[in-house]
């Protein structure tokens, strides 16, 4: 078994009279492929919100790597190697899909030299690859703001990979790209994990992907991850399929 | 400083707070409904403080009692927030609810630039001065110094009863609650068939008609010149913001606050007391960003 | 983008040229360049989606140390006033910008506003420090050295400014295009997407404010040795609102439109300053309306036929 590389800790966190987070804990190895799964609304990413520092616990804690990073911003957070793509995706949309990806590529390697031009960026190479990960080298000299919601999702995972993070967390990655594509591109997608030996964290709702990506499963309700298991374990479980999946035993 | 400058020194900052309150609590209710602040609020200040000034001169030149000019600054403010409050929601404001803050900052101030020079045109550059009201209350003697009547008084007691009456209106009123329900939730207010376009034009005639009720009431207490409506935009901004904006109880303790602190800073180092109120403000904004009344809102991504 | 060099080129001709057949024009094209250099600040910040009501503070700051310094008789020499007033301005962005930076929207622009207020407050206030509403005369310092007579100090004045503008316009130009520069658009299409880029926006924006700051007092160093005389009214929010119509005028898009607008700024105040005396502000405002309602991308986005603000470099 590999390292522990994140621990969320009875997470707590009531807003509004709601229990967002009610004693949520999981522990991450390095080599998994986590799933989450759990019914619509129930608030999974608030989990991720908690553990990236968008939002704070009221007590519990995360640790990334040895770290207590519980208190810290979600800035610091990036920084210390968590990436992130999210449910609706956050892009630079006035800005062309090379300029997004070129950002984050300056933002890893620190280079704001006032005197270098962002469109000829020493990097530019590792830029289309990482388009040619998502499939969608053909976008780069598009605006953001014209592209469908499907493209932008996995342009958001694309900028999250350009930071090389130790663990990342998708936020319901292929939620915007059709049946028949979903495969090929998590295809694609893990074996770029894989090469990079990054840890992901990704909440899903399609049960065929989860089977055939996850090594993990972990069912969020109730605001905590209410079980865990192998894929096979869990979604063979009667309480799951109930719940989560919607089909009655 | 003895107890009874101390004291005096109070009295002076509640009667500036009141008035500063008039002003910040319109700017704050329009921001809390239409989401927009208004730069050109200190502008319906100082036309207010015009109109009535103006009104009680022509009246006091056809030899009206004294006393109608009360009436006359209700009349005053009520008028210039009505129309020219109405005016700038209805041709202007109403194009830009939803766009970025930004571009209605510029707008605002556009509409700013113009009417401080509209009243320019209209009432000329000269001061003008119309303290008769404020004399004919007479004085009051607190300590060996003395007091107007209409600002130790009247002025607080305005500001006491726009306070209460807002209060009312807001939480008793169905009018009023169904300004709170778009305040709070724009979107399920609009579904639960609350016409939005009709409050908002009302809550900015509100709002704007506080401002002049302000510049009224202030209008016999100072001469006024050309560019009091800029002072008291950014004073009322200070007010609204140290508040939080869109708190009503909140600009009212700010107000207080504000008008306390300058007041006591005009005894010790006069040069500086336009300082104090943005001190003020500088110092709460940087233990609570959102202002003091505020509660954090969770963003949502 | 050739479009663009084509008509910063023209634009720079004009400037070259036109003095020369008619030297009246020196000090309003001097002083149009100064608003001008402001103005560019505020593009900058616009960039960002941020807007200042209060940028008069830090035109009017370094006029005034040009003042105090011309008047003590220390360093009375243009190319010294000038780096040490601009760089004096450049402090105080550095110290406001602290604090201003943490705000967005409107608490950026209101606080802007407010800070200058205070400072034009101030000096109307302090009557024995800074002579009040009347202001301060500043005595004709020596340019490199040499005592100039006004005409020949105002035609060098141009020209060094100019030189000044050009190099500000292409420097802004090179910062926008950079890394730094797109960051800069980033806090105002997603800021949320930055800080997860693990980018501090605030720092991002600091050094905008910085950069805005300097160039808003350089202008106000020069526009205070060119009309000789500084008065609080630089730092009124009038003349802070002036930059904003300039830089909206101009059009958000590219460097040359902050001094195009600069321009046309002063054609308007000079047909204003015959039909309508009174009035000119408000002939602005509506201006201004007319330009957000029916021309978001100004007068530069006209000439180059773009729609959009934000796509000319």
């Amino acid at each position: 078994m590999s390292e522990v590389i994140l621990e969320a800790r009875d997470l707590q966190l009531r807003f509004g009279g709601v229990q967002a987070a009610a004693g949520a804990s999981l522990t991450v190895r390095a080599d998994e492929r986590i799933a989450i799964i759990g019914p619509n609304g129930a608030g999974k990413t608030t989990f991720i919100n908690l553990c990236t520092g968008y939002i704070k616990p009221e007590s519990g804690s995360v640790v990334f790597a040895g770290r207590d990073i519980t208190a810290l911003s979600p800035r610091a957070i990036t920084r210390l190697g968590i990436g992130r793509s999210f449910q609706i995706p956050q892009l630079f949309i006035e800005n062309t899909v090379m300029e997004n990806l070129l950002l984050a590529l300056s933002a890893r390697e620190g280079s704001w030299s006032p005197f270098l031009r962002l469109d000829r960026h020493p990097k530019i190479d590792e830029m289309w690859a990482l388009l040619d990960i998502v499939g969608l080298k053909q976008t780069g000299h598009r605006i953001v703001r014209e592209l469908p919601e499907g493209m932008r999702k996995l342009i958001d995972i694309a900028v999250a990979l350009a930071l090389e993070p130790k663990l990342i967390f998708m936020d319901e990655p292929t939620s915007g790209v059709s049946s028949h594509e979903k495969f090929q591109v998590m295809d694609t997608l893990t074996r770029a994990l894989d090469a990079r030996a990054t840890t992901a964290i990704f909440v899903e709702h399609d049960m065929d992907v989860v089977a055939r990506y996850a090594s993990r499963v972990a069912v969020w309700s109730g605001g905590r991850i209410a079980l865990e298991g192998t894929p096979d374990e869990i979604l063979n479980h009667p309480e799951v399929l109930e719940t989560v999946i919607g089909v009655g035993v | 400083m003895p107890p009874e400058m101390i004291f005096l020194a109070a009295l002076d900052g509640i009667a500036y707070g009141s008035l500063i309150f008039l002003v910040a609590v319109g700017l704050s209710l329009i921001f809390g409904v239409l989401g927009v602040l208004n730069v050109a609020h200190g502008s319906f200040y100082a036309i207010g403080a015009y109109v009535a000034a103006s009104a009680v001169l022509a009246a006091g030149g056809m030899g009206l009692p004294t006393w109608l000019a009360f009436p006359l600054f209700l009349a005053a403010a009520i008028l210039v927030g009505v129309v020219i409050g109405g005016l700038v929601e209805a041709l202007l404001l109403r194009r830009i609810y939803g766009k970025e803050e930004v571009l209605q900052l510029l707008v605002t101030f556009a509409v700013f630039m113009i009417l401080e020079d509209a009243q320019k045109v209209v009432f000329g550059v000269r001061p003008l001065f119309a303290n008769a009201p404020m004399n004919w209350l007479g004085t009051v003697e607190v300590f060996g110094i003395f007091y107007t009547r209409y600002q130790l008084i009247l002025i607080p007691l305005v500001a006491l009863a726009v306070l209460v009456g807002l209060r009312l209106f807001l939480r008793r009123t169905s009018f009023g609650r169904a300004i709170v329900a778009v305040t709070q939730d724009r979107e399920a207010a609009m579904a639960m068939g609350i016409d939005a376009t009709r409050i908002y034009l009302f809550t900015f005639m509100i709002g704007a008609s506080l401002a002049a009720l302000g510049g009224a009431l202030s209008s016999a207490t100072t001469s006024l010149t050309p560019g009091i409506g800029s002072g008291m935009i950014v004073l009322s901004f200070a007010v609204a913001a140290t508040a939080g904006l869109g708190r009503i109880e909140g600009a009212a303790v700010a107000a207080l606050m504000i008008g306390l602190g300058r007041s006591i800073a005009v005894y010790f180092a006069p040069e500086f007391d336009v300082l104090i109120p943005y001190l003020i403000m500088v110092a709460v904004l940087l233990i609570k960003p959102e202002g003091l009344f505020t509660t954090v809102q969770t963003r949502k991504v | 983008m050739t479009r663009q060099i084509i008509v910063g080129a023209l634009l720079l001709i004009a400037l070259i040229v036109f003095p020369l057949l008619s030297p009246w024009s020196t000090v309003i094209l001097t002083v149009a360049l100064c608003e001008g250099l402001a103005a560019l600040g505020i593009l900058i910040l616009l960039r960002a989606g941020q807007v200042s009501f209060g940028h008069g503070l830090f035109f009017a700051f370094s006029a005034y140390v040009v003042a105090f310094m011309a008047a003590a008789k220390f360093g009375r020499e243009v190319l010294l006033l000038v780096p040490i007033a601009t760089a004096a301005s450049g402090l105080v962005a550095a110290l406001v910008g602290l604090f201003i930076v943490r705000y967005r929207a409107i608490f950026f622009g209101m606080l802007n506003l407010a800070i200058s207020m205070v400072f034009f407050s101030l000096l109307e206030k302090l009557f024995s420090i800074t002579g009040g509403a009347d202001g301060k005369r500043v005595p004709r310092p020596t340019l490199a050295g040499m005592t100039l007579e006004r005409e020949s100090f105002e035609f060098w004045m141009f020209y060094i400014t100019l030189a000044l503008a050009v190099i500000a316009a292409l420097a802004v130009a090179r910062y926008l295009v950079s890394p730094g520069g797109k960051a800069l658009e980033a806090i105002k299409s997603n800021e949320t997407r930055l800080e997860y880029l693990g980018v501090s926006s605030r720092k991002v924006l600091y050094g905008a404010y910085l950069t805005s700051g300097l160039l808003a007092g350089l202008g106000g160093a020069i526009i205070a040795l060119v009309s000789g005389h500084v008065t609080p009214e630089l730092a009124y929010w009038v003349r802070s609102g002036e930059f904003v119509f300039i830089a909206i005028l101009g059009g958000a898009g590219g460097v040359a439109g902050p001094f195009l607008g600069a321009l046309m700024f002063q054609i308007i105040r000079g047909y204003a300053a015959v039909y309508a005396p009174e009035t000119w502000h408000a002939v602005l405002g509506v201006m201004l309306l007319v330009i957000i309602f029916f021309a978001p991308a100004g007068l530069y986005g006209l000439i180059l036929g773009r729609k959009r603000a934000g796509d000319a470099t």
